[in-house]
């Protein structure tokens, strides 16, 4: 007998009424995915959500380790975190991550831009490693099955994967569909299909059937909760 | 084979020096900028290399890339009433630009695999040190206290077509940056093709003998060479 589908609404993300609600699950030692290229993208109002929440023991995956005192930097300033996963954490304005990075008390993985969005992309699209060049031979490489490929060392590179992730788009529907602004996406694509749970704080959420098609980068399939923060 | 410890065997007298003085970070952008092709999809790494877009012909066609995810990326916006900043739009420096006509925005997994995958031309970065096989240094000092950071070098150094250094020739206290083995941690093997620098114009690369002197600027290859030792 074929089971009928359910007749209920299509999956809809949920649309969350504000940042703590959408944050209130994140446990201690979660994997968190943070968006953004510095300050570009960033999900800033998710990041001071997840200060105010209380998680602890994280470990932040991110492009860079925080600028000045606030979002990132003010996670680590507060002791939550217990590793750095990025690719770029030394910047001009880097100095909480550089004090406690230099006194031992975070710990960093670092890995190569691409290499840290292609981890990513593994985790969501489902491939259990993939071998690649960048890094053969460097430092970074170390510990790494490499293998010769068209007579090229390649790096073999696990997934990553996140428990949440915290990404911020232009805009959204109902259902989760994204779209992103300009170099703002970067790596909200990439996170939103990489994580258990993904958050997306939003400038605007217009109704079902407002966002053409075409245009939807991000699929709902990937979106768990949407907070509206203009 | 080459009694140089860094040059490969050459008739130095055959090698033009083309200016009078060394050249100024400005001019060294300006001799990468002449050797791109027009049509070229260029990345101009951050720092020094972000000069060579001011010397760019601007009817060459050549296309600017950012591994922040963005094709046809304009020049830097002033915040003046025809080029806004706007905080959304920036380059691989945070520093916010501008887009051409034909720009196009993409997320860093599709950046990365337009990068490594072959699709750019050029790739301009700096460096701390190159070794005559073409190895390259630029992304840490290997200094025990130092906060280590590679960002896109090390995709940048495997993915582009051509990949070229702009740097001085010689390190602050005097020791040359080209080098006959990189002592700073590398950022890739044998993926660097030319060096531009203040002093002469050098290709390296691992199926060199040694690196080859292309020009020189305010100094004769014979006395570079002797300084080179």
């Amino acid at each position: 007998m074929i089971r009928r589908r359910r007749s209920v609404a299509p999956m809809t993300a949920r649309v969350c009424d504000d940042v703590d609600a959408a944050l209130a699950d994140v446990p201690d030692g979660a994997t968190v995915l943070i968006g953004g290229f510095g300050k570009v993208g960033m999900p800033v109002a998710l990041v001071d959500g997840l200060i105010r929440q209380g998680a602890s023991d994280l470990v932040i995956v991110s492009n860079n380790a925080g600028n000045g005192d606030t979002g990132i930097a003010a996670l680590l300033a507060a002791g939550r975190v217990r590793k750095v996963v990025c690719s770029y954490p030394r910047q001009t304005d880097s100095w909480v991550f550089d004090r406690l990075y230099r006194a031992g008390e975070v710990e960093l993985e670092l890995v190569p831009q691409g290499t840290l969005a292609e981890r990513m992309r593994a985790a969501g699209a489902g491939i259990g490693a993939f071998y690649c060049p960048t890094g053969a031979g460097t430092p970074l490489a170390e510990g790494k099955e490499v293998r010769d490929f068209d007579g090229r060392p390649h790096v073999l590179e696990l997934p990553l994967r996140g428990d949440v992730a915290l990404i911020r788009a232009h805009r959204a529907d109902r259902l989760g569909n994204l779209v992103y602004r300009k170099t703002a996406r970067n790596f909200g694509p990439v996170m939103a299909t990489a994580a258990r749970t993904v958050v997306v704080e939003v400038g605007d959420v217009v109704e079902i059937g407002a966002l053409d098609p075409e245009t939807v980068v991000t699929p709902g399939i990937y979106v768990d909760r949407i907070v509206r923060v203009p | 084979m080459s009694d140089h410890p860094l040059l490969a065997a050459a008739d130095l007298d055959a090698v033009p020096c083309t200016a009078p003085e060394p050249l100024t970070p400005a001019a060294i952008a300006a001799r990468v900028a002449r050797d791109i092709e027009p049509g070229s999809f260029v990345n101009l790494g951050i720092g020094q290399p972000t000069l060579v877009a001011d010397h760019l012909p601007p009817d060459a066609g050549i296309v600017l890339h950012t591994e922040n995810g963005m094709l046809h990326m304009g020049p830097a916006a002033t915040g003046g009433p025809e080029d806004p900043i706007d905080p959304d739009l920036t380059n691989a420096g945070k520093q916010p630009v501008t887009e051409r006509p034909g720009a196009s925005y993409f997320h860093q997994a599709d950046s990365f695999a337009m990068m490594r995958g072959g699709h750019l031309d050029v790739c301009v970065l700096g460096a701390f040190q190159v070794s005559v096989a073409g190895d390259l240094a630029n992304w840490h000092t290997g200094a025990p206290d130092a906060v280590p950071g590679v960002g896109g070098a090390m995709d940048l150094a495997v993915g582009a077509r051509r990949l070229v250094v702009m740097m001085t020739l010689f390190a602050k206290d005097g020791s040359p940056k080209l080098v006959p083995s990189c002592t700073y941690p590398l950022t890739g093997v044998g993926c660097v093709q030319r060096v531009y620098t203040d002093a002469a114009i050098l290709d390296v690369g691992p199926h060199l003998p040694g690196a080859v002197l292309v020009e020189t600027f305010g100094i004769t290859a014979a006395e570079l060479a002797a300084r080179l030792r």
